[in-house]
């Protein structure tokens, strides 16, 4: 079973997120970059497809060199290959085009599942796994916390998440599938899968060797534009309730909900 | 020339969801700036009862789809209707809601329409006859205000629960209409075999105007039992934080923050969470916050409109008696 997991690196959740003096940009000096936490559960549901019905597990990252760090990650975890798409005509674009790019990287793979993370922390789009499912014209499942596939390997049959409840779908091969939290438990890399990722083969391409243009996929081409970054309003300060018990901080509560807010 | 802005109502087993009133109303709005016609899709098996109510709201014309293949959302039939629908009308504004639905189809459809796609919006203005989209972007440690690089349709979701809604008026004329489409289901590949209700029929955290959510502090899963009750009291949903998810205490679809739900609900009251930045971002735009903790210096409390210094053991049923006092 050929399976394909597209990764991101995004910044740390636990990152300050500061605004660049062009005010359509972040600062990322002290930014602390890692694996998209939803493709952290992509590369494991892959790691676990291959260990039930063997075949090769290959990693897939746009963006520049220092995504090599988060596919390495993913190699370590027991992921066979990477291939990085490194080009400076990408770094602005949006999601659309990026999947693009993965779809001219996806055509030389003959992939039976595809994963990816529900949303990327980062621009929160959640936008590149449908469009990559479009543009290679196979179905998608979205939203997925369970995923069993067939014992033939034809079908999978998975759970989606949707407002209160779940949808079970099924899907022949290939598919497309994006990870939500809850679909497992992703292992960490052990010392030795550390020291055998570095032998592990990491392609790096450019547009040009996927024999695209950055007019079709670059900063130009983008559909969507970032005009502005702006930091959240700020709130007005709060207040502290009084009271010398907890009945008293309780009482005063409740009224200030029920007369000032007015929420209860 | 594109024309008219769009509404995809979003209906679950034949009823229609708040969000497509929200986005009618946000719709309204957008339309008479732009001197437009508000038009609301409505897919679906026997809805067109349905329809009319969306003209209460401000939609001049719905279109409705009704096939027993749209009775439920599947990807691969939605896109297909709705594709068929745009290239036939050639809109220039369509929104859908940013919910699970919305969110699966509206990337596809964009995808197929190879047109542009704001995901998660806040807030929407009209500059040039041109849609600008405000949506956070880091969970909303940040927003970012896009825009669409002259092409249309230029389409966007709306988050639950930020849109105002406009007084329904009765009186509104409202033209219903079916729509024209094909259907080839030979060409869809997934089939729904299951749908699964949680137990309880409790509003999604997503779309609940009251959360009660409880972190660390509550020591262990046996204890949300006072949280339920208060939930219980005030009609609110229980959430959670990362840390009490990641314990095992709670179900990962309660986890509100940056990897779980973004929420907005009228009153998030927070009770024995410290605030970690990935958590505050998750529940940053709640109208009203409250915060119970012991620790005075947790970071919750700077994002609190009401702060509770105090042991949730004891503040959180004394604030139940009181309520119910109230009430």
């Amino acid at each position: 079973m050929n399976i394909v997991v597209c990764l991101k690196q995004v910044p740390d959740t636990e990152s300050q997120i500061k605004i660049a003096p062009d005010g359509r940009s972040i600062v990322t000096d002290n930014i602390k970059w890692v694996m998209n936490p939803y493709d952290e559960y992509a590369v494991e549901e892959g790691l676990r497809l291959k260990e039930k019905f063997g075949g090769e597990v290959t990693i897939i990252g746009v963006g520049p060199k220092r995504v090599t760090e988060s596919i390495r990650t993913a190699l370590a975890m027991g992921a066979d290959r990477g291939i990085l798409v490194d080009d400076p005509a990408v770094a602005d674009t949006d999601p659309l085009s990026t999947a693009r790019v993965l779809k001219a990287v996806i055509n030389d793979l003959d992939s039976d599942i595809i994963l990816c993370g529900k949303q990327g922390v980062d621009g929160d789009y959640g936008l590149v796994g449908s469009s990559l499912a479009e543009l290679l014209s196979i179905p998608q499942i979205s939203v997925v916390v369970k995923l069993e596939v067939s014992a033939d390997g034809s079908t999978v049959r998975a759970h989606r998440e949707v407002e209160g409840g779940i949808f079970v779908i099924e899907s022949p091969l290939p598919v497309l599938i994006t990870a939500q939290k809850g679909l497992n438990e992703p292992r960490y890399a052990s010392l030795p899968g550390i020291m055998k990722a570095k032998k592990k083969p990491l392609d790096v391409k450019t547009l040009a060797d996927l024999g695209l243009d950055p007019s079709e996929v670059g900063a130009d081409a983008a559909k969507i534009k970032i005009m502005q970054i702006t930091p959240p309003g700020q709130r007005k300060p709060g207040k502290v309730v009084e009271g010398e018990t907890p009945q008293e901080k309780a009482a005063n509560l409740a009224r200030l909900l029920h007369e000032e807010a007015k929420v209860i | 020339m594109a024309q008219g802005i769009w509404i995809i109502a979003e209906q679950r087993e034949g009823e229609l969801r708040k969000i497509s009133f929200e986005l009618v109303s946000e719709g309204r709005r957008l339309a008479d700036k732009m001197g437009q016609s508000v038009t609301a899709i409505l897919l679906g098996s026997h809805i067109k009862g349905k329809a009319a109510v969306l003209g209460k709201y401000g939609a001049d014309k719905v279109i409705v789809a009704d096939d027993e293949r749209l009775a439920t959302y599947t990807t691969d039939a939605y896109v297909s209707v709705l594709s068929q629908l745009t290239r036939a009308s050639e809109p220039a504004i369509i929104l859908l809601s940013a919910t699970v639905q919305g969110k699966d189809m509206s990337g596809r459809l964009a995808a197929r329409l190879g047109v542009g796609m704001a995901q998660d919006c806040v807030a929407f203005s009209i500059e040039n006859s041109n849609l600008i989209a405000r949506r956070p972007i880091y969970a909303g440690k940040a927003y970012a205000t896009v825009t669409f690089e002259e092409s249309w349709p230029q389409i966007a979701t709306g988050r639950p629960n930020v849109f105002e809604l406009n007084e329904p008026d009765d009186s509104r004329p409202v033209e219903v209409i079916g729509a024209e489409f094909n259907l080839d289901d030979s060409q869809f590949k997934t089939k729904i075999i299951e749908s699964i209700q949680e137990a309880g029929g409790k509003v999604d955290l997503t779309e609940a105007e009251r959360i009660v959510s409880g972190g660390r502090g509550m020591k262990g899963p046996e204890n949300y039992v006072i949280l339920e009750e208060l939930a219980d009291l005030i009609g609110a949903t229980v959430g959670a934080s990362r840390s009490a998810v990641d314990a095992g205490w709670r179900p990962h679809s309660d986890q509100v923050g940056q990897t779980g739900k973004v929420v907005s609900p009228n009153l998030y009251i927070a009770c024995g969470i410290s605030g970690a930045i990935q958590h505050l971002a998750g529940m940053g735009t709640s109208k009203y916050t409250v915060a119970v903790n012991k620790d005075p210096d947790a970071p919750i409390f700077q994002k609190a409109d009401y702060g509770v210094v105090g042991d949730l053991f004891e503040v959180v049923p004394a604030l139940i008696e009181e309520i119910k006092k109230i009430l």
